[in-house]
């Protein structure tokens, strides 16, 4: 048995699969920088925070770790709008990433800070700082320099998920394949593209975490 | 009048009572060295005088700064005195200038531009000027703990409270810290350390504490306490008979 391939539709369909590109990386953008900041401030609140507010972000977190990521996303696009809470498939779909990965970040920033030696919390408050200001300018950083290879993986986890936004009709790129496939009958050639694309995106992703890290968190001057 | 009061301080965790009634009063000036086996509650004195323990019953007044457990007078009380601790316990992300730098623009609202002149300030007093740059990993303990010294400092304390600040330290290294403490001695500043530098008590204080079992079981000039100790208990502690 022998298969022709046929990659002759990619020129006709470039314009799909870049906005599809597009879409996805505007998602992962928003997802993370959202995500990760709203995913912090669950980890102070669960290190640190007010007694009050912790069974708050622990249902929260709780919640959102063990049910599907689908399921997340179906409830805001097709739940809410029974609460009069209506949002267009893009909305939804970031609002969902944001809050999936922001219960996820919660938990491995928090394991960062309670890695933290109680030292650097006395030494704050011994030079007078408030518990926000130790916890700010002193914990947060070395906290984020210890799991950021872990929030890295999870950020890249959430991108490569995103692909089921496709479900609710948000127009990524799994759904500009989708699209694709279903005009020009090509669903090896197709998805052999969309793989190799999420591939790059996923690697230079991670690149790009790295070069953050390496910008953000000091390094000895010799080495 | 002293400047430290310290009154009837009492202390329990849980239902083990670390301190038993202290009373110590501390003049302006004074370098009080406090001496004592391992849990007589010596370090216990020190965190409370800086609010890092609470206290059960007793007070302390520092400079008129109450000790109270809310953040108003814990800050208050905190900026009259500063900290130097066993383990540096400096920023590992910021520089030998930024660790003096940070509280001074966090706490005080200092500008940046002036509060890196009072950290070069500082650091060329602990004689460090030069690893203004330099991370806390690229130093060596005795420098840490200078610059540790440096950032105290740098909040400008009436009093330095010193925890055990050579017992980290490799034994080449504690002479310069405690040649730093000297020359802060000499310039004036109030003094409260623990120590086991028992050398060093003895030339630089003015006075000696000595606890056990949570009390204060004898104090004086260092002349008294170490050449005719009264109790068998500090005899004991310094292996005299």
């Amino acid at each position: 048995m022998t298969y022709q391939f046929d990659f002759g539709w990619l020129i006709g369909s470039l314009p799909v699969l870049l906005k599809g590109i597009r879409i996805t990386v505007q998602l992962i953008v928003i997802g993370a920088v959202f995500g990760v900041a709203f995913g912090i401030a669950c980890a102070w609140v669960r290190a640190l925070g007010p007694k009050w507010l912790k069974p708050v972000v622990a249902t929260y977190v709780e919640l959102i770790r063990n049910t599907p990521f689908l399921i997340q996303l179906f409830f805001i696009f097709f739940g809410l709008p029974s609460l009069g809470i209506r949002m267009s498939e893009l909305t939804a779909a970031n609002l969902a990433m944001i809050v999936n990965l922001g219960a996820y970040s919660c938990e491995i920033v928090r394991a960062g800070i309670q890695a933290t030696p109680r030292g650097q919390f006395e030494a704050g408050a011994s030079l007078a700082m408030t518990p926000f200001q130790s916890f700010r300018y002193v914990v947060l950083v070395p906290a984020l320099q210890r799991i950021w290879p872990a929030l890295s993986s999870q950020i890249v986890i959430v991108m490569l998920g995103s692909a089921v936004v496709s479900q609710i009709a948000a127009e990524d790129l799994t759904f500009a394949a989708n699209f694709i496939q279903s005009r020009n009958f090509r669903a090896f050639e197709t998805y052999i593209v969309s793989t190799l694309i999420y591939l790059a995106l996923a690697i230079l992703l991670r690149q790009l975490l790295a070069g953050l890290g390496w910008m953000l968190f000091p390094r000895k001057a010799s080495r | 009048m002293s400047l430290i009061a310290i009154t009837e301080v009492k202390k329990r965790f849980g239902d083990n009572e670390v301190l038993k009634g202290i009373s110590i009063d501390i003049a302006p000036g004074e370098v009080v060295a406090i001496i004592g086996k391992s849990g007589s509650g010596k370090s216990t004195l020190l965190r409370c005088i800086n609010g890092l323990e609470t206290i059960d019953e007793g007070s302390i007044v520092v400079a008129g700064a109450q000790f109270l457990p809310d953040e108003v007078h814990l800050k208050a009380l905190r900026l009259k005195v500063g900290m130097i601790f066993q383990q540096f316990n400096l920023f590992p992300h910021l520089t030998a200038g930024g660790n003096v730098m940070l509280s001074q623009m966090v706490v005080k609202k200092t500008p940046k531009k002036n509060a890196e002149a009072v950290a070069r300030k500082m650091l060329d007093r602990v004689g460090l000027a030069h690893k203004f740059d330099a991370l806390p990993d690229e130093l060596s303990g005795g420098q840490q703990q200078r610059v540790a010294i440096a950032r105290a400092l740098a909040m400008q304390p009436i009093a330095l409270l010193c925890d055990e600040i050579t017992s980290a330290l490799d034994p080449e290294l504690v002479a310069e810290v405690l040649a730093v403490v000297r020359e802060l001695a000499a310039e004036g500043m109030t003094l409260v350390m623990v120590t086991h530098e028992m050398r060093f008590a003895r030339d630089v204080c003015s006075r000696v504490v000595f606890m056990h079992q949570g009390r204060v079981h004898e104090i004086g000039a260092p002349e008294d306490v170490f050449a005719n100790p009264r109790t068998p208990e500090l005899r004991q502690f310094l292996g005299v008979q």
